[in-house]
């Protein structure tokens, strides 16, 4: 099917991707999940726009991106904050946009979080790899990272725009909090190293990534037992904690399987905030229960 | 099977099954696997299965604990020797470590084309990138370390052994596992189905090219 419109890269950003719900289901094969790390602010631009939530959106880090219109077509920005423009003009963040065909839309730096998302009526509709048009860095599966002079085809709409919806903006986080469930490997760690995680001063490193969540600062994590573990199968949200005694927090394009201790896990709700935390930002672990 | 499976907690949704050696993931991969396709209410709503070296991870569970529960009541019968579909191989036995290996083998450089073409293998899991499969059947006095130092690019196709394991690279990659040759299969292309010529289960045999 022709696309009868699409959006060409005019400045790609830091780090642009497409994205949707990502390829669960495939990891026996050495397949990541990948996907939206936002998922709420990646289903509510779908929603404004009456797409479906798998829809494929873009996912910026930081510093936005600035798209032409090929056709007219209609847009909506969510996520991490940011100045949104048509054409020059101020428009609006968090709501349907129309942008006139040859207009250029421009997602600007995030007042604050991370990850800025740009849904268009009709979704991007780019190859899909496994039933997902999600980019996946770890394993290169999907469409490349944007660069300028792509043109990215639009899907058909599948229904009308929805409009007005309720829109939570978050205040800037000054802690990110993060709920971990012990286990499977949470026995390889002292108990007193594992409670004094909530009492750590931790903060979000600035060498975190779509594969993991990285942190500093505070007390490293002691191994009550020594010895290797063997590779086994990890979950989103795993929280690993590698030879530094440090954890990461294993993200959308986190490995199906490691060889880490894997101390507990974090829940699916707790991840946006994680995707939006900005380097700095300090982090608090609490245990919940088993 | 001949231990028990224990079964630990990851999460809210997801249950990391234990056992001791890679006969019995083998076998309990396969029983989570014929249990789900027989439509067992208590495996519905999982999305992933993924068998490593001694666990095998169930994600997607609605009740974990029930479902220990119930596992730790399960008839586990082994995988017969014949059982998962085969794939057969061509490799030309060049690899730049094929001397090394020989060497801690124990025998000709020659020979080793023909061990390990006479080694069943059986991708035990994968992993590392996609269509990597680790496959074990190599008996214990051929297992290997890995190099001291990694190399920073593996060519694509490479057959390379560490550990228990034998492996087929992908695409072009870092990597330590000693290569001892090299095939033009094609393990991994997201456009065909199925995309993973290794897949876990699978039995391979490897055979000389133009041989």
């Amino acid at each position: 099917m022709r696309p009868t419109s699409g959006l060409e890269v005019v400045r790609a950003g830091s780090l642009t991707t497409v994205q949707d719900l990502g390829r669960p289901g495939y990891a026996h094969l050495g397949v990541p999940r990948s996907g939206a790390l936002d998922t709420e602010a990646h289903a509510l631009a779908n929603r404004l726009l009456g797409n479906p939530a798998d829809a494929a959106t873009l996912e910026t880090t930081l510093d936005g991106v600035a798209l032409r219109a090929v056709g007219t077509v209609t847009v909506a920005v969510t996520g991490a904050p940011c100045p949104v423009r048509v054409a020059g003009r101020p428009a609006a963040w968090g709501a349907p946009v129309r942008v006139p065909n040859g207009a250029v839309l421009e997602v600007g730096a995030a007042a604050y979080g991370v990850r800025s998302h740009v849904a268009v009526r009709g979704g991007f509709a780019v190859p899909a790899v496994l039933g997902s048009r999600a980019t996946d860095l770890l394993s290169g599966l999907g469409p490349p990272v944007l660069t300028a002079g792509t043109v990215l085809p639009v899907g058909r709409p599948w229904g009308p725009v929805a409009g007005a919806d309720t829109l939570r903006v978050p205040a800037p986080p000054t802690e990110l909090v993060l709920p971990v469930r012990p286990g499977p490997r949470a026995d390889w760690f002292t108990e007193e190293s594992v409670a004094a995680l909530a009492r750590g001063a931790y903060r979000v490193s600035s060498a975190g990534n779509r594969i993991g969540l990285r942190i500093e600062g505070g007390p490293a994590l002691v191994r009550a037992r020594g010895g290797e573990l063997p590779s086994e199968g990890i979950v989103l949200g795993a929280v690993q904690v590698p030879p530094n005694g440090l954890p990461v927090v294993f993200l959308a394009d986190h490995p199906v399987t490691g060889g880490y201790p894997v101390l507990g896990v974090v829940p699916h709700e707790a991840l946006a905030g994680a995707a939006q935390a900005r380097p700095g930002v300090a982090v608090r672990f609490v245990m919940v229960g088993p | 099977m001949t231990g028990a499976v224990r079964a630990l907690p990851v999460g809210a949704e997801a249950l990391l099954l234990e056992v001791d050696s890679a006969a019995e993931v083998a076998a309990l991969h396969a029983e989570v696997l014929r249990r789900r396709a027989a439509g067992d209410p208590w495996l519905a709503g999982v999305r992933d299965v993924v068998p490593a070296a001694r666990t095998v991870l169930i994600d997607g569970v609605a009740a974990p604990e029930a479902l220990a529960a119930r596992i730790a009541g399960w008839q586990v019968p082994p995988v017969a020797a014949g059982e998962g579909p085969e794939v057969t191989v061509p490799v030309r036995f060049d690899g730049p470590d094929l001397a090394e290996v020989a060497g801690r083998w124990g025998v000709a450089a020659g020979e080793v084309a023909g061990i390990v073409t006479g080694t069943p293998f059986r991708v035990a899991f994968c992993g590392f990138a996609p269509g990597f499969g680790y496959l074990t059947g190599l008996p214990e006095r051929f297992h290997l370390p890995r190099r001291a130092t990694p190399r920073t690019a593996v060519p694509a196709g490479s057959l390379a052994l560490a550990g228990e394991y034998a492996g087929v690279y992908p695409r072009s990659s870092p990597g330590g596992w000693q290569l001892v040759g090299r095939t033009d299969a094609v393990l991994w292309d997201p456009g065909r189905e199925p995309a993973a010529l290794f897949a876990p289960g699978v039995r391979v045999r490897f055979v000389e090219a133009g041989a």
